[in-house]
């Protein structure tokens, strides 16, 4: 593919280039392609395509969903309606989204629809590795898998073309590594699509008894992009006199580069459907074959069943995490890689905790006293399981917190709390409620209220009272949605008022009957808590009788002086104030006030 | 020049590893090199150890650093200029560690078993470490947050990125009201390995 070059740079003979990720790329190749509506829900690693398109691309039209399948609905309406469509998801987001992605490609598009699944070998910043190739397979759509940035942006320009040729959504596969690389991309300008004419059809679009009529079209369609993928532009074919060829797809491509510079290369970029034609011709030429992909042996099943034999992958390289060329280096016996030095001292390992005055540590710090069984959900909550609280006692997926709390219920456990953040209680943390009231459940639900979506830094959601661009949007009433709901006692306690919190949750657990408390205080990684100018909080030695107390707030600002006193760190101290409040003898004060004194 | 350079940039969440990989990757692109970098996101970046590598050179492949082959492991903190000094090439890489430390807060005991040796640990190993307070150097300049930027002064010394891409970059990525600061913490970095003449 051609990059499009920018015009006033033709004039200088130099493509405009910009060092960007993966995800940025997705986003400058969307905007390129004339995209129009733009939906997703945040989640690594994809959060940063919606990201992009609101800083630098608002004409895309971009949002936050409540949820995936709810941004896959919005985004196949847009496509019938005829807009170019961009949805977004981190893998497990498609799991949420799969009812509508079954359904959509036996009506198929209208205005091109290109969804991304940014899968996480790994598992950097997710609950479990999936290879979401299965579901475009399952699907029957055509994936795309660029290797680098550049391809990014070139594949998701291609992939609209590609989606309104075949009348087909498509799928474009990241993982990890590619999304959150960064590389030099040529870019170009933005192309105006018109909007295409949206022509009512009850048999393509409305009434379930004419899918009878359209599954034969899902198989002709497949077919043709069958044939299409033997000489699609997509792939890489790089033959050498080696006797050793590979056969990869993804960011792996470049770890071949790397530990086998003399091997022949197929490089597939379009992984389903696959060139059985091109597959089989490729291997011939090669005494051994090795299949380098990230994920499962999703090309290497497809190549054994085509009778293609002389072929090695994950029997060698595994299925386990990412790949790496020190990882294949290894696999082929080319050369060890170096371990790390823990021969004779100690390799302390640095697990994520809360950040400085994060609002959640006086939740954990009472559920650790309470004794409950905690059932958690998906955020940065999930640390409350760690040391020094180790007072969650699931995770499992988004929403699961609620369900899973009335199952242990129902088990036997007296006192059980679910613990969700807001942005997840949206996603999906509704209907679980609904029906924990409607069945009778007597749980505690606490809804960490912080105004955003924390983990994946900080994402406007539809309690937060904000959109994708900063502006001011309808905030769902969170208060309002429980008693719709029928749960009777719901109160809103501020998170930084540790005793109130603390009694606040030991009411709502003693509660006969459902109970929800929302402890509120926005992430300190809002803007507006980051750059809020706030004196720090201090110790006063003098009137410190190193108790301890303070220590157990477990805050990274309160570090320790040679003399054993508590040392509050001024530039990283929020004045949450709960260090303040446990001090028995008023020796943490502001730092302002201590300069009266 | 056929070599592609290798570096890792090691710290904890929160003190800038990721922004002065940034300021490096952009320097490299200035000098007209192939430039890749790679970072891990999510909730490793709450306090956790974060890593970020970058790779730059006539033609890049992997954004992907190998153990045992960076020619430089910059690390802003002791405890993570040990998980990461592995990556350096042992022969000819240096490790440019911050003297400073910072105690895993959600580790029970953590104070009693830091390493606090690590330096002279991986010099024993026949590594080449060069140590330097950055984060002092940069409290005397007026903002102990600026210790990345006092690093990246240090590591400027050993590639070959000429000096006016280093200012171009640091021009063009950070703020203005805090570009004096760091141009100066640049400066004292730079200086500080040429004193001990590394």
């Amino acid at each position: 593919m051609e990059p499009i070059r920018n015009p006033k740079s033709e004039i200088e003979n130099r493509p405009v280039r910009e060092l960007l990720l993966g995800n940025q790329a997705i986003a400058r190749g969307a905007w390129e392609a004339g995209v129009t509506f733009a939906a997703g829900y945040p989640g690594t690693p994809s959060t940063e395509i919606i990201e992009t398109l609101a800083k630098r691309y608002p004409e895309t039209d971009p949002r936050w969903s409540a949820n995936e399948k709810v941004a896959f609905e919005e985004g196949m309406g847009a496509s019938i309606g005829g807009l170019r469509v961009l949805v977004t998801m981190k893998h497990v987001g498609l799991n949420v989204a799969a009812d509508a992605f079954m359904v959509f490609p036996y009506a198929g598009v209208n205005g091109g629809f290109v969804f991304i699944s940014a899968d996480d070998p790994g598992m950097h910043s997710s609950q479990n590795e999936q290879d979401n190739r299965y579901y475009g397979r399952m699907g029957k759509v055509p994936i795309l898998e660029p290797s680098d940035a550049q391809e990014c942006r070139d594949f998701v320009i291609a992939a609209f073309d590609l989606s309104e040729q075949f009348n087909t959504p498509v799928m474009l596969r990241t993982t990890t590594r590619l999304a959150h690389h960064k590389g030099l991309v040529e870019v170009g300008p933005r192309r105006e699509v018109q909007q295409r004419e949206f022509i009512p059809d009850p048999k393509r679009f409305s009434v379930p008894i004419y899918r009878k009529l359209l599954r034969p079209q899902v198989e002709e369609r497949l077919e043709a992009l069958r044939v299409y993928a033997e000489t699609c532009p997509f792939n890489l074919l790089e033959h050498t006199g080696s006797k050793i060829g590979v056969v990869t797809s993804g960011i792996s491509y470049q770890y071949v580069r790397e530990a086998l510079p003399e091997a022949g290369v197929l490089r597939l970029g379009m992984t389903w459907p696959l060139p059985a034609r091109l597959l089989r011709d490729f291997c011939a030429r090669y005494e051994t074959v090795y299949v380098v992909e990230e994920g499962e042996p999703f090309i290497e099943e497809f190549m054994l069943s085509r009778g293609i034999t002389n072929i090695k992958g994950q029997e060698l390289f595994g299925v386990i995490g990412e790949q790496s060329p020190g990882r294949l280096r290894e696999a082929l016996q080319l050369g060890q890689t170096p371990r790390p030095f823990t021969e004779n001292i100690r390799l302390l390992p640095r697990p994520p905790m809360f950040c400085t005055g994060c609002g959640h540590r006086t939740v954990f710090a009472a559920l650790r006293q309470l004794r409950v069984t905690v059932s958690g959900d998906i955020g940065c909550y999930t640390m409350g399981a760690l040391p020094p609280y180790e007072a969650e006692h699931t995770t499992f997926c988004m929403g699961a917190s609620i369900g899973t709390a009335v199952g242990l219920e129902k088990a036997g456990h007296e006192k059980v709390v679910a613990i969700i953040g807001d942005s997840t209680f949206v996603h999906a943390g509704i209907p679980p409620l609904i029906d924990a009231v409607y069945n009778g459940s007597s749980l505690t639900l606490i809804i960490l209220d912080n105004s955003t979506t924390g983990m994946t830094g900080a994402q406007p959601h539809a309690a937060s009272g904000r959109n994708v661009l900063g502006q001011d949007a309808p905030k769902l009433n969170l208060v309002g949605i429980c008693e719709a709901a029928g749960v009777e006692n719901v109160t809103v306690v501020d998170t930084w008022q540790r005793k109130e919190v603390t009694r606040t949750i030991r009411k709502a657990v003693n509660y006969k009957g459902p109970a929800v408390v929302i402890a509120q205080g926005p992430c300190v990684q809002l803007p507006e808590m980051k750059y809020r100018d706030v004196p720090p909080y201090m110790v006063i030695e003098e009137l410190c009788t190193q108790c301890d107390a303070c220590f157990k707030v477990w805050c990274p600002a309160i570090k320790r002086t040679e003399l054993n006193f508590p040392l509050i760190a001024g530039d990283e101290c929020t004045s949450c104030t709960v260090c303040a409040q446990v001090c028995p003898t008023e020796a943490i004060v502001l730092q302002d006030t201590a300069v009266v004194i | 020049m056929n070599k592609v350079y290798s570096l890792m940039f090691a710290g904890v969440g929160g003190q800038g590893s990721l922004l002065i990989a940034e300021l490096t990757s952009i320097t490299a692109v200035h000098a007209g090199y192939d430039v890749k970098q790679t970072e891990v996101h999510g909730v490793s970046q709450r306090g956790g150890s974060v890593e970020t590598h970058v790779r730059f050179g006539p033609k890049v492949y992997s954004p992907v650093v190998t153990p045992g082959e960076a020619d430089a492991v910059i690390a802003l903190e002791k405890l993570e200029a040990l998980r990461f000094a592995h990556f350096v090439n042992p022969e000819t890489g240096v490790i440019f560690v911050n003297e400073y430390e910072i105690i895993p807060g959600s580790v029970a005991g953590a104070a009693d078993i830091y390493p606090y040796e690590s330096i002279a640990y991986l010099r024993g190993k026949g590594l080449n470490v060069i140590a330097l307070p950055a984060s002092r150097i940069a409290r005397d300049l007026g903002d102990g947050r600026m210790a990345n930027v006092v690093m990246i002064g240090a590591l400027s010394t050993r590639l070959p990125l000429p000096e006016a891409s280093w200012q171009k970059a640091l021009r063009t990525r950070l703020p203005s009201r805090y570009l004096e600061g760091n141009l100066r913490a640049f400066a004292a970095g730079w200086q500080a390995v040429q004193k001990e003449g590394g």
